[in-house]
């Protein structure tokens, strides 16, 4: 049993909405497999739990008709890593899903879960970052769109209202089409860990694939929120993919744009030595993956 | 105050109706209304996956998911596993023979895990078996004998469907992936199987 007040399950998202707007004390749930868990913790004891849980409106992933990638909030891990629109544009997506906590995990955990809890160790959100993911909600004012670098405000929180649901993730096409991308997890375990670093690449080399036309990296937990590193990007478009040095500057100025933190999980040295290998590693993977020959 | 209420869903192939508490988790209902015991309360956090059941086919922690969301979906506990001869399923007697159980708390866990392994009707190679099992938790077995023993009741599986597949394939993928690779093969082939599947060894070294 959990120490919760009560649960409604919703019958469509404006639905949601209205009963998160008359009951304060209310947080919406989808998966539950962060929002159960804090209420196990104690955290969120005593809420009253509004689920999205079966919601089809806000599941499943389409392409619309100008190749832009729309993925429902409410789909679950394993359904983003194993659906074909994603193996096909956004393969290193569907890998950073496949790596979140367990199989079983996987199966119920939901990408808007992911997104909105804020965290930066989310595995999914580096690669959103690198995507510039569209983050689209609807609230007792009608539906916006965010874009994910306005998303995340400090650890654990974003610009979304506690009356809030988020249905859906747009990937624009001209952010993922010619880019291929790579997802490098560290943690002291392969499975049910959370990361110690994430690093998420996405790469576009010029025609005869000899450099870096585009470049674009995110971190998770190397900052309090997910974050870019725009001094890497620039420095690398243009560069030749077949000078080793590059791969090495790369990382070094990858982590000059981060701010990573002490925690019992790593100290802060630990994670400014992964910020830069998970850099180099992570971008000659994604060359590779590019048809590039290093 | 939560209030009660009741759900319908398929539990074991049979339709219920049960009361219950909206603040109660899957595993609560099953265990408390329906006797349902062998879905086991172990960590509560989804980390062990001993109160995994299969949830319209899908291996999920029924810890951390709410019995509402169950509503009008089908249940399968290992009280439910049974093949066509009312016999213990495949996947069953294969955890028999291997030895995959000592103290027993986690297996119907691995069990339902390994039924849904076997159901997608594909191989998988030792190292994606544990990649697949990493949900479940046991501190008995050292999980040798469990993916063995998945191992072979995928391989069963693949037979009775007239696939053609080899055990020994599971193990020549590892013989393109350097030394390092072949040495991890050739330990875990033998630590495991010994003289049960000198054939599958034989076949191995053959091609090399």
């Amino acid at each position: 049993m959990f120490d919760i007040k009560s649960v409604y399950e919703a019958s469509s998202v404006s639905d949601a909405v209205n009963h998160l707007k008359q009951d304060e004390d209310a947080i919406v749930v989808c998966g539950g497999t962060d929002v159960l868990i804090r209420v196990r913790e104690g955290k969120d004891a005593g809420k009253a739990l509004v689920s999205v849980h079966n919601l089809a409106e806000i599941k499943g992933i389409t392409m619309d008709s100008n190749e832009n990638i729309i993925i429902g909030a409410g789909t679950c891990f394993y359904n983003i890593t194993n659906n074909d629109i994603i193996k096909a544009n956004l393969l290193s997506l569907g890998e950073a899903c496949d790596t979140v906590g367990g199989p079983q995990i996987r199966q119920t955990g939901t990408i808007g879960g992911n997104i909105c809890n804020g965290a930066t160790s989310a595995d999914s959100a580096s690669t959103m970052r690198a995507l510039d993911a569209e983050i689209v909600c609807v609230g007792p004012n009608g539906e916006r769109t965010v874009p994910i670098s306005e998303w995340y405000t400090g650890p654990g929180k974003t610009v979304r209202d506690r009356c809030e649901v988020v249905t859906k993730f747009i990937i624009k096409k001209e952010n993922y089409k010619g880019y291929f991308g790579y997802y490098s997890k560290y943690g002291k375990r392969n499975a049910m860990e959370i990361a110690t670093l994430g690093c998420s690449v996405l790469v576009k080399l010029s025609g005869d694939k000899s450099t870096i036309e585009d470049v674009k990296i995110a971190y998770g937990v190397a900052a309090p929120v997910p974050s870019r590193a725009p001094s890497a990007e620039s420095f690398a478009k243009g560069k030749s993919i077949s000078d080793e040095n590059m791969y090495i500057e790369f990382g070094k100025k990858a982590l000059s744009d981060m701010n990573p933190r002490d925690s019992w999980r790593a100290s802060k040295e630990f994670r400014e030595q992964l910020i830069k290998e998970l850099a180099t590693r992570s971008l000659k993977e994604a060359v590779r993956r590019a048809g590039g020959k290093i | 105050m939560a209030s009660k209420s009741f759900i319908k869903f398929n539990v074991n192939g049979r339709d219920v109706e049960v009361p219950f508490d909206e603040r109660e988790s899957l595993y609560d209902t099953l265990r408390n209304q329906l006797d349902l015991t062998s879905v086991k309360k172990g960590c509560e956090v989804g980390e062990c996956g001993a109160c995994s059941v299969l949830i319209n086919g899908r291996c999920v922690d029924t810890c951390i998911y709410l019995t509402k969301w169950a509503e009008g979906k089908s249940i399968v506990t290992v009280e439910g596993l049974k093949d066509e001869k009312g016999d213990l399923t495949d996947v069953q007697k294969q955890f028999i023979k291997e030895a995959a159980v000592q103290c027993g708390f986690c297996t119907p866990g691995f069990i339902l895990k390994a039924v849904e392994i076997v159901g997608d009707n594909k191989p998988y190679t030792r190292d994606e078996i544990k990649k697949l099992i990493a949900g479940n938790l046991c501190r008995c077995t050292g999980y040798m004998n469990i993916v063995t023993a998945i191992e072979h009741a995928i391989y069963n599986n693949m037979k009775k469907q007239g696939k053609d597949y080899k055990l020994a394939d599971n193990y020549k993928v590892y013989l393109d992936q350097g030394e390092e690779a072949k040495n991890k093969m050739t330990d875990e082939l033998l630590l495991h199987q010994e003289a049960k599947d000198a054939q599958v060894v034989k076949e191995i070294f053959n091609n090399k």
